[in-house]
């Protein structure tokens, strides 16, 4: 399991605008880029200096590249993480708060104890 | 010494900003009544009549992150810049400049470690609405000079919610023994039950009205022993998976002190979250 780099993905592409809206178009090509060109690069540090050793586990190349949020909740990816970067590529297309419902009930099938999350 | 003039704890909710300013058809039904509540608890700071903010929150993954995770951080720089690019996105919050009052800031990092508490710091931080939410509902004119202290209510292995009472005592211990005739207010940010990216999420109300209902009553009374008895790392998750914020009013429970009764309380009954407000004047009144 690598919940790590699942949250890393997240936080990475949440932050930045433009790979918020690659990620929306072309998920399955975006999510092969990222993990190429940014799973290994340790944030502030300069490119040659880059870990070795992270991957996605198949599972997880998988969902990210459906664009399953479910499944990255079962996956125990960090919820806000989630969460935030699905409202953003996905909130306009809908009414008012109906995305966050429907990601609600897309999740109904989930009781406690939730997936764990600590990394 | 400096003078603590206002312990304040209160929920953090992104969205007021939006509310608060929105007209037309835009406004929600709930603005109205939310704007007065936001302005009478906004009173219980302006009548303390502070001269500096020091104010507890939580990064919510902006600059603060797992390859790199601190459990308290303290900011000790002459400036913050605040509200990160997700935010105007999702919420609408505005880009903000605080000044930060440094001097405290080097106190409490000195004093606190020696406290026991080996603080991280930082001298370059961007903070988050969990911060600056107080700040537009309490002090909107932003006008005092603060100091940022953060807790990971977020990325496990969390602290235990009695060392964020103690966190919350040991502030109060060095706000008063700070060597300044400053007159300081202690302003907290927390939740109460809240569930984010789960399927209790955005209800009509919080996910679990009873324990907020319990949550409220331990706060205003100032219950500590009872509160501290109940709650613990793994309880929090049965309210809704984001209700580990609650430990940030346990740490203002701290500064406000065992037993001490808030001189101010005030609900607000929301979707998706439960509002709540809470002032002490740790020496009986507003001088
Ligand atoms: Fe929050």
């Amino acid at each position: 399991m690598s919940k790590y780099l699942l949250n890393k993905f997240l936080f990475t592409v949440d932050r930045d605008p433009e790979l918020v809206e690659r990620y929306r178009e072309d998920p399955k090509g975006m999510v092969e880029a990222w993990e190429s060109e940014y799973a290994n690069r340790i944030l502030n540090c300069h490119g040659a200096e880059s870990s070795t050793w992270l991957r996605f586990e198949d599972a997880e190349r998988e969902a990210l590249a459906a664009h399953d949020y479910p499944r990255l909740f079962e996956l125990g990816a960090h919820p806000f993480l989630t969460l935030t970067l699905f409202i953003a590529m996905f909130e306009r297309d809908h009414e008012p708060l109906g995305f966050q419902l429907e990601y609600a009930r897309r999740l109904g099938h989930f009781a406690l104890p939730y997936p764990d999350i600590a990394t | 010494m400096a003078e603590l003039v206002a312990v304040i704890a209160s929920t953090h909710h992104p969205f007021f900003y939006r509310a608060s300013t929105s007209t037309g058809e835009d406004r929600p039904p709930f603005a109205d009544e939310w704007v007065r509540k936001v302005e009478a608890f906004r009173e219980t700071l302006t009548k303390a009549r502070p001269d500096v903010l020091v104010m507890v929150g939580s990064d919510h993954f902006h600059q603060l992150w797992l390859d790199n995770m601190p459990q308290f951080l303290v900011g000790k720089a002459p400036f913050y810049d605040a509200n990160w690019y997700n935010e105007e996105r999702e919420f609408g919050l505005p880009r903000m400049l605080f000044e930060g009052q440094e001097d405290l800031s080097t106190y409490i990092l000195r004093e606190g470690i020696d406290a026991g508490f080996d603080l991280a710091f930082s001298n370059e931080l961007r903070i988050d609405h969990s911060i600056t939410c107080p700040i537009i509902t309490l002090r909107p004119q932003n006008d005092l000079p603060i100091v940022p202290i953060y807790t990971n209510i977020f990325a496990p292995p969390l602290p235990r919610p009695s060392r964020f009472v103690q966190l919350g005592k040991t502030i109060r211990q060095l706000v008063e023994s700070w060597p300044s005739d400053k007159r300081v207010a202690v302003i907290g940010t927390g939740h109460l039950s809240l569930e984010l990216g789960g399927p209790r999420q955005f209800g009509p109300h919080g996910p679990d009205p009873e324990f907020d209902q319990k949550a409220v009553q331990w706060i205003a009374s100032g219950d500590l022993d009872g509160c501290l008895s109940e709650v613990t790392l793994d309880s929090l998750h049965l309210p809704g998976n984001a209700t580990h914020g609650f430990m940030d009013f346990m740490l203002m429970m701290g500064v406000a002190g065992e037993g001490k009764k808030a001189d101010y309380v005030d609900t607000y009954d929301l979707f998706h979250t439960m509002e709540a407000y809470f002032t002490w004047y740790p020496n009986g009144g507003v001088a």
